[in-house]
């Protein structure tokens, strides 16, 4: 049976049905990442003092992925334009960028941003053995100043034994009292070759960067992990519509083929909508 | 933007056709043009001290809804659509509201924590 209206409109919605089909599926979308965001400013305002990290993502490869996505979604219109003015070479170049966009972007994360967290390390000190920290932490001085305490000491797990842990410290806590690691940096700074031990009695939980650190790496991965899922998602649609066998359809009937561009676009484009609101909520604020 | 004319078309009505989505093409370049700078503007904005980290996150939210204005205005076509589009996003907008609005009612439920 031929499915009605793929590309002449429904005279009562004005539309063909693919379109509100889309939309309708957007709008749940809508929901599903509300939903998410809502949870993450719940979180984020019922954190203790000192338990919502900062400027502890990659911001220059944080800024590289939002460009590229952004640019991704310059390539899927034009691609649709090229449909639009019956350019198939055009279409098919880019198509062929959009897609590539979508694979750096996922291989970033997969590659390098996410084994990156698992590979860090923090514990939390308790309240009461955080003077004896003090070196690392800084926090007389920031009382001064009115600041956030610092009650993490993070880096890289060096060794460990049944009485304590031997971290290579970041930047941020072999000199705490510096003013220069008050703010976070645009570019990340490397773990240092200072070694902390940490006794596990003083510390009341301590794990590698994973959603079960805390309640930022929790939402982190929850929110980018289903982003980078739709991408996924997308890539997958843009490359079953960049094979030969979209090009058959596009000799047969190219509006059709316009209109299946036009509606994974529109998926795509509300992809990097999302993206435009997690890239500050998680990696500059 | 409008649908083409009917698929059997006479050449010359689609040639103007192709003409109005060529001067279409300039405006996307442009507008991702704009969005690179405004995520360039982003960045830097972080790393300006407004006083307060609240100030600092309105402003980023501010930036980041006029991005995603553009996209949804020029990417997604949503500066001329059919009404039926908008009645739909009227009511995602209403219970995504709802939606935020709820952590409104979680805040005041219990304060122990407060």
């Amino acid at each position: 049976m031929e499915i009605p209206y793929t590309i002449s409109t429904r005279p009562d919605t004005g539309l063909w049905n693919a379109k509100i089909g889309i939309w309708l599926f957007l709008a749940s979308e809508v929901m599903l990442f509300g939903g998410l965001f809502s949870a993450y400013i719940f979180l984020r305002i019922d954190s203790a003092p000192g338990m919502w990290p900062h400027g502890l993502l990659n911001v220059p490869v944080g800024t590289m992925n939002t460009a590229i996505l952004i640019m991704s979604s310059v390539t899927v219109v034009l691609a649709w334009a090229s449909l639009k003015m019956r350019r198939y070479r055009a279409y098919w170049w880019y198509m062929l960028v959009t897609i590539l966009c979508g694979v750096i972007f996922l291989t970033v994360k997969l590659v390098y941003e996410w084994p990156q967290k698992f590979e860090h390390f923090g514990a939390y000190i308790k309240p009461e053995a955080l003077g004896k920290y003090e070196k690392y932490l800084g926090n007389e001085r920031r009382a001064e100043k009115g600041m956030e305490p610092r009650i993490e000491i993070t880096g890289h797990l060096h060794s460990q034994n049944s009485k304590e842990y031997e971290v290579a410290l970041d930047p941020v806590n072999a000199e705490p009292d510096n003013p220069v690691m008050d703010r976070p940096h645009f570019f990340p700074l490397p773990v240092t070759d200072k070694i902390a031990t940490i006794e596990k009695e003083d510390v009341q939980r301590a794990t590698m960067f994973l959603p079960t650190h805390n309640a930022y790496f929790a939402s982190y991965f929850t929110i980018t992990g289903l982003h980078g899922m739709h991408v996924l998602g997308g890539v997958l649609v843009f490359i079953y519509m960049w094979l030969p066998v979209s090009k058959r359809l596009y000799q047969r009937n190219p509006e059709h083929l316009a209109n299946r561009v036009e509606v994974s676009g529109l998926f795509w484009h509300f992809v990097d909508l999302i993206w435009i609101f997690v890239f500050p909520l998680f990696y500059l604020l | 933007m409008n649908n083409p004319p009917d698929v059997t078309q006479d050449p010359k009505e689609y040639e103007e056709y192709a003409h109005g989505v060529h001067q279409h093409v300039m405006r996307y370049v442009m507008v991702g043009i704009t969005l690179l700078v405004f995520t360039g503007i982003t960045v830097a904005l972080s790393y300006v001290d407004f006083g307060a980290r609240k100030a600092n996150i309105a402003v980023a939210m501010l930036v980041a809804t006029l991005k995603a204005g553009l996209v949804a205005a020029i990417f997604m076509h949503l500066a001329a659509e059919k009404r039926l589009i908008y009645r739909i996003l009227i009511f995602t907008g209403f219970f995504v509201l709802g939606l935020f609005w709820l952590i409104l009612l979680a805040w005041y439920d219990y304060p122990i924590f407060r």
